[in-house]
């Protein structure tokens, strides 16, 4: 499945915002947890989660730092802020709306919407 | 070398070149891509192999170096291809001399017509004084609007505030030589000023990033028309040098030439800024940090010593006091717009720390004889003007000190500070704007 590319675009922050609340982490490790979290359905070109990176930093959601792990290679580790926290629970409540708005629709007023499962 | 390692020190330097990707971002991204070969190389790929899988995964290069550029417009905002929304929408190219030479000369006209029509020098008439950022900044208006290819809509909103100025400084009576003329002479030219970030900004008024692009903007100008000011003062030394001789009066043609020279200047400015900005660039943050030191010593030196001997301020200082906060506020916002906000705090934001908490020691105490010389003395023109700038001044100042305290102290990122001052400038505007449309009649014009 190719999933559109707005809604990969969409949900990209919200993704890394949530990923780095289970703790700190660096750029490849992060999308390596982006394919296992997606089963591999969600492809991020590796590249461009950089930009995105950089931009969620100056906007002050997450601190950055490079560090050298004791058997591992340099890499700049990223760590969010308070300030990212708030905005994903604020994004977090919009991505709810709009999950629960499409749920409700694809139940259908008779309860299932059959039609579309084989379409 | 290894072929891989050949390899990837060639691929760094191809990533390298785009110009808004850092020394420190290649590094991230090579990080990235020998985890990816290390990876890949456990999965029994040939080394090669996993270097071109690594790469391809990595994307295609142009869309990765837009999209930093596309995040750190400010390393290239020369380019100014970055809207909002939509893909890299080239602003019209250089149309070459004829570009700037149409809208330069036509100031310079303008300049002449009035000042013939006032009968200037031998008569002073008000109305050119208040009329004259009308005579040149359309002209500037005119041509960044052209360079943006606004729409019809963006011109008219373009043009509405030079049409609203003329109406005021014309239609409003005036007492010659009254003070609230000579306040709207000195504030006008701010007011339109900030009336061409609108076509600057190609009609983006509401984007924090196009609006400190045009305090940068702002700043490369003033750079470049002080340099044009001193080359033409020395081209007129000589000129006159060399006709004085031959008994041609050299103040005649100076009468001629400047006002027009310095209309001119205006739009060539501009038009420099606009089309050689890399020369800029480089000496933008090489001028703050040389200013910004000597200024946070004289300004501390001054609040202490005015602190600690209580001089009292009159009249005259006061204004000086005025010039010099306006001229502080500038270091400061273009200090601001010159410098990389990814990068985390460091000695020079002490320093500009420094210099915000000295201008906010002595706007208190200018705030504060003002004040007392109203209690004795009651409003005049010219210290409602100065008492609202203050203020203006002073809760610009305040909180422009508390973030960059939070910030060095590492509590927020740098970007508030940047947001607060371009959140602020629509406060200048109005406040200029008011001290034209509303201090005139509310003191009867006198």
């Amino acid at each position: 499945m190719q999933i559109d590319k707005n809604l990969v675009a969409a949900s990209a922050t919200p993704l890394v915002l949530a990923i780095l609340t289970e703790g700190e982490s660096y750029g490849y490790a992060i999308l390596k947890r982006v394919r296992e979290l997606s089963g591999g359905e969600l492809e991020w070109t590796d590249g461009m989660l950089y930009p995105l990176l950089h931009r969620l930093r100056r906007l002050g959601y997450v601190t950055t730092e490079w560090r050298t792990p004791p058997e591992g290679r340099r890499r700049r580790y990223y760590a969010i802020t308070d300030d990212g926290r708030v905005a994903l629970a604020e994004q977090r409540r919009q991505w709810m709306t709009v999950t629960r708005a499409l749920g409700d629709v694809w139940r259908g007023p008779g309860g299932l919407m059959p039609a579309l499962g084989e379409a | 070398m290894d072929p891989v390692e050949a390899q990837i020190a060639e691929w760094r330097a191809y990533v390298a070149k785009a110009p808004a990707v850092g020394d420190r971002d290649v590094d991230e991204l090579e990080a990235h891509l020998r985890d990816q070969i290390a990876e890949l190389d456990a999965m029994d790929l040939t080394a090669d192999e996993a270097f071109l899988v690594a790469v391809k995964r990595m994307g295609d290069l142009d869309s990765l170096s837009r999209e930093f550029a596309r995040e750190h417009s400010g390393r290239l905002w020369k380019q100014l291809v970055l809207r909002d929304g939509d893909d890299a929408e080239p602003v019209r190219r250089s149309g070459g001399w004829l570009e700037v030479l149409v809208p330069a000369v036509g100031a310079a006209v303008a300049v002449q017509v009035a000042r013939l029509a006032a009968g200037f020098p031998d008569q002073e008439p008000g109305w050119l004084l208040r009329n004259a950022g009308l005579l040149v900044l359309p002209f500037l208006a005119g041509y960044l609007a052209r360079r943006r290819r606004l729409d019809t809509r963006g011109w008219l909103v373009t043009a509405a505030p030079f049409v609203l100025a003329a109406l005021v400084v014309n239609l409003y009576p005036f007492r010659p030589g009254g003070a609230t003329e000579v306040l709207v002479g000195l504030h006008l030219p701010v007011v339109l000023w900030l009336a061409v970030a609108h076509p600057y900004m190609g009609g983006t008024l509401r984007s924090h990033e196009r609006r400190m692009d045009f305090v940068r903007f702002t700043g490369e100008w003033i750079i470049y028309y002080v340099l044009i000011a001193l080359g033409g003062s020395v081209l007129l030394l000589l000129t006159g040098a060399i006709l004085d001789p031959i008994g041609v009066d050299v103040e005649l043609v100076a009468e001629w030439v400047v006002p027009s020279g310095a209309a001119g200047a205006v739009i060539v400015s501009a038009w420099l800024v606009e089309s050689k900005q890399h020369v800029v660039e480089n000496m933008a943050p090489v001028l703050t940090l040389l200013f910004t030191p000597l200024f946070a010593v004289m300004l501390s030196v001054a609040a202490v010593a005015y602190l600690v001997s209580g001089a009292a301020f009159d009249r005259e200082l006061l204004g000086v006091f005025d010039a010099l906060l306006v001229v502080v506020l500038g270091l400061v916002l273009y200090a601001t717009s010159a410098r990389d906000p990814s990068r985390p705090a460091g000695l020079m934001d002490g320093v500009r720390l420094l210099t915000v908490a000295s201008a906010l020691v002595l706007d208190v105490l200018v705030l504060g004889s003002m004040v007392a010389r109203i209690g004795d003395l009651g409003f005049t023109p010219n210290r409602a003007a100065a008492l609202g700038l203050n203020l203006v001044l002073l809760v610009n100042l305040g909180w422009t000190a508390w973030l960059s305290l939070r910030f060095l102290t590492g509590r927020v990122p740098f970007h508030r500070v940047e947001r607060w001052q371009t959140a602020y400038l629509p406060v200048f505007a109005g406040w200029a704007a008011a001290v034209v449309v509303v201090l005139p009649p509310v003191f009867g014009f006198e």
